[in-house]
């Protein structure tokens, strides 16, 4: 049952709406829906992937962030420049919790930041030779980088530097790949198109590399997991199920995962799509060109993971589906203890949702393996598509807000009065102020992993402490209490 | 000390913008005034007619060889050249790379922080690219920058499309600073009735053609010994062009606000005085095949 009925949510959003000026209340009322399962088609009722409005808080990134922060910055061994000033680079550098394995500043270099740290000249006179003198430091610091990407920041693509022909040029000369990325920060209204920019690149550069050369042995249970960034070891514990199930894994893109790798994918017979929006466009090129299947699979909560495994197995023969069958049976009593634990815990608990890719939708069921329900979800960055995927997930009648405004989701939570908030660092400290318990859903807190049947424990406690803290009691001083008794009770009451 | 003026020169490229604007200052020198070129073009030739040289180096370029723009000192960048006029170059990259346009805001902030316009000056002249192609040639317009805008034309066609986007730009800064059109210069390329033709444009863009340059090879034969006329033939009919030109800017009050012209109004003006030909409707888009055709 959701918070809220259909017409009461209607009149929410109404409400919210008010106090708006005409024109944005006109745009910003297309962004808001009340979700009805049965609508095949979201673009009935709900606008996405549209330019914010000025004014208004939004949450969203850029293209650069969805390139280098999110597609191309996993690649471990590879060094990837933010090309242009030093901000870019400095202020997102290690943010995102990719794990991986290797030795830092050796052969490997996620948490590092490379930036050619443009100056003035560099913008008037231009940065090409910069770049080319750049790499070469690169290679004599770092030899044993595999390869460079080039992320540009806004400035490269506003005095057209020609970053394509340097890397073409330098690439020769070192025998590496060296891969331009377009991904100026202005370029579409969020990070979605810098997921699309970079998922071009690596088509252009990268994934044709090995194309006619049959040196590597594939097998017929060769798969590659696209759209996993392994945030908090999430991809680690997804691929342990896969491996287990008889699977071979030849690619993680892109969390702990390396150039080889990527070039190596166009060798496996299924590709695997967790996070749809940031890589489904690679996952449909290799599916024209090589004639590689691909489908969309969840591994949170034991729901869908049984579900996804079950699914995946379904494109393998009987040796896998039996597989599927044995790990599913091997973790059954894990999962039903980590349930029968918490659930009583959480049962009955509402949840909102606002985060970016997959997880306003991917984490529904997780949430409901433990009894919560999920009242509102929303993306920063969706297209349709997404929204014809999540309209199936959510309850009749919940709440679904497309690019939410910091003033909608504040006046949304204070109305539906969820026990408990899923959304990003930006929004945590609002939600806590107001005495709402919070988890962030882009980093896990800094917990991890959340995929898998390893994940799911960690969820489920992680849930239960946040929802659960003592903390929550406390959120009205001693000497307020007295004045204001009904208030604290309705905290109480949702803590 | 009177007021600084700050004048800037635009017109299509080719028109002789950095040729005029310079035998104009050396007129203005002449008559006593305390005069600055600032060229704001990254072929920096804004200023070699006054020094003597080939190009003076740019405040850009050597803002690139010390580091920053921030390592440089006034007087590396500032030259002084005929009857004390001082000369700066913004300076910028070679064609097809970098971002011509950011160095001239670069150069012009560098100026105004180092108080090059505090010095006693009576007037300062942008010499500016032919064509405003984005914000950075703009900078000079902006507020507390240029106020009088001249624009240097001819009779031709080309010339006056250009004159007349110009001024589209001086009203977009005209309405937020204090930019105003102070009138056309017209550099003669010998057309038919060419002053009255300008004139006219003058007339119809709500300001004067200040004063009628005519053609003259002395100023090639001076251009070639890297001089003005002024100061390589003083005696010249020429030079008595330019110190009018000089007297008639030193006098000017006539700044306005432009009322630039529709591309049909500016047709129309040019086919009024024979420059275009009244176009035939019926013949647009006809490939040769389809008229012989029609004819037939």
């Amino acid at each position: 049952m959701a918070a809220l009925t259909r017409e009461e949510t209607e009149a929410l959003i109404q409400e919210v709406l008010e106090v708006y000026p005409d024109k944005a209340k006109k745009d910003r009322a297309k962004h808001l829906a009340v979700n009805d399962p049965s609508v095949e088609k979201s673009s009935k009722c709900i606008t996405s992937n549209r330019k914010s409005l000025p004014g208004v808080m939004t949450i969203r990134g850029c293209a650069y962030a969805g390139s280098k922060g999110v597609v191309w910055g996993p690649i471990k061994d590879m060094i990837h420049i933010s090309h242009g000033p030093v901000g870019c680079g400095q202020y997102s550098r290690a943010g995102r919790r990719n794990y991986y394995v290797g030795t830092t500043g050796i052969n490997t270099f996620g948490t590092m930041n490379f930036t050619s740290d443009f100056q003035e000249k560099d913008i008037v006179f231009g940065g090409d030779k910069k770049l080319t003198k750049l790499i070469g430091e690169i290679e004599t610091l770092f030899p044993l980088n595999k390869g460079i990407s080039v992320q540009s920041e806004c400035p490269i693509g506003l005095i057209g530097d020609d970053i394509e022909a340097v890397s073409k040029k330098v690439a020769a000369e070192i025998k590496k790949p060296i891969v331009p990325v377009r991904c100026e920060g202005f370029r579409g209204v969020s990070q979605s198109l810098g997921h699309h920019i970079a998922n071009d690149a690596v088509r252009d550069w990268v994934l044709g590399n090995r194309d006619g050369d049959s040196s590597f042995q594939s097998t017929p249970y060769d798969v590659a997991v696209i759209g996993d960034y392994n945030i908090g070891g999430d991809a680690w514990a997804s691929r342990t199920l896969l491996e287990e199930m008889g699977l071979r894994v030849v690619a993680q893109w892109s969390g702990d995962g390396t150039i080889s790798e990527i070039e190596l994918t166009p060798k496996v017979k299924l590709n695997l799509i967790h996070c749809y929006r940031s890589m489904n466009y690679i996952a449909r090129h290799m599916e024209e060109k090589y004639a590689i299947p691909w489908m969309e699979y969840n591994f949170f909560g034991p729901t869908k993971i049984a579900e996804s495994l079950r699914k995946i197995a379904a494109h393998f023969d009987e040796t896998i589906q039996a597989g599927a069958e044995k790990v599913i049976a091997r973790y059954t009593a894990e999962y039903e203890a980590v349930i029968a634990k918490y659930k009583p815990r959480l049962q009955g608990k509402k949840v909102m949702l606002y985060i970016g890719g997959l997880r306003p939708r991917h984490v529904i069921g997780a949430y409901e393996d433990l009894g919560m329900e999920v009242v509102g979800t929303g993306y920063e960055f969706a297209h349709n598509d997404d929204y014809d995927r999540t309209i199936k997930e959510m309850g009749n009648a919940t709440l679904l807000y497309d690019d939410v405004t910091g003033y909608e989701f504040e006046e949304f939570v204070k109305r539906m009065k969820p026990d408990l908030i899923g959304s990003g660092i930006k929004e945590k400290y609002i939600f806590q102020k107001l005495g709402v318990p919070f988890r962030q859903m882009h980093s896990w807190d800094y917990s991890g992993p959340y995929h898998g049947y390893d994940g799911f424990a960690i969820f489920a406690r992680d849930m239960d402490m946040t929802i659960n803290n003592p903390c929550w009691k406390q959120i009205t001083a001693p000497w307020k209490k007295a004045a204001s008794a009904e208030g604290a009770q309705r905290v109480a009451a949702s803590a | 000390m009177a007021k600084l003026r700050q004048c800037a020169i635009y017109g299509k490229g080719g028109i002789g913008k950095s040729t005029t604007t310079q035998n104009l200052v050396a007129a203005l020198a002449e008559a006593g005034e305390k005069v600055m070129i600032v060229g704001c073009d990254p072929k920096a030739d804004s200023t070699r007619l006054i020094l003597h040289a080939k190009a003076q180096n740019s405040i850009m370029q050597m803002a690139a060889d010390a580091g920053s723009v921030e390592d440089l000192e006034l007087e590396d960048v500032l030259k002084v050249g005929y009857r004390d006029i001082k000369c700066v170059e913004s300076g910028g990259p070679e064609p097809g790379v970098g971002c011509a346009g950011r160095g001239v805001i670069t150069a012009i902030n560098f100026l105004e922080e180092e108080g090059a316009y505090e010095e006693d000056l009576s007037f300062v002249f942008y010499d500016v690219l032919g064509d405003v192609v984005c914000g950075g040639f703009a900078m000079p317009i902006r507020e507390n920058k240029a106020q009088e805008i001249y624009i240097v034309c001819s009779g031709e066609m080309m010339a006056m499309y250009a004159a007349n986007n110009i001024a589209k730009g001086i009203v977009k800064y005209a309405n937020s600073g204090g930019v105003r059109l102070a009138g056309l210069i017209c550099n003669s390329r010998q057309c038919a009735r060419e002053d009255e033709l300008i004139m006219e444009l003058a007339r119809r863009l709500g300001t004067q053609m200040i004063h009628f340059v005519p053609r003259d090879n002395v100023v090639q034969r001076a251009e070639i010994r890297r001089m003005t006329v002024i100061e390589y033939e003083p005696k010249a009919k020429q030079a008595d062009e330019y110190r009018s030109l000089a007297r008639k800017i030193i006098d000017n009050k006539n700044l306005v606000i432009p009322t630039p012209i529709t591309m049909d109004e500016l047709e129309e003006l040019l086919m009024e005085f024979g420059i275009m030909e009244e176009v035939d409707e019926s013949i647009i888009g006809k490939t040769a095949q389809e008229e012989v055709l029609a004819a037939a």
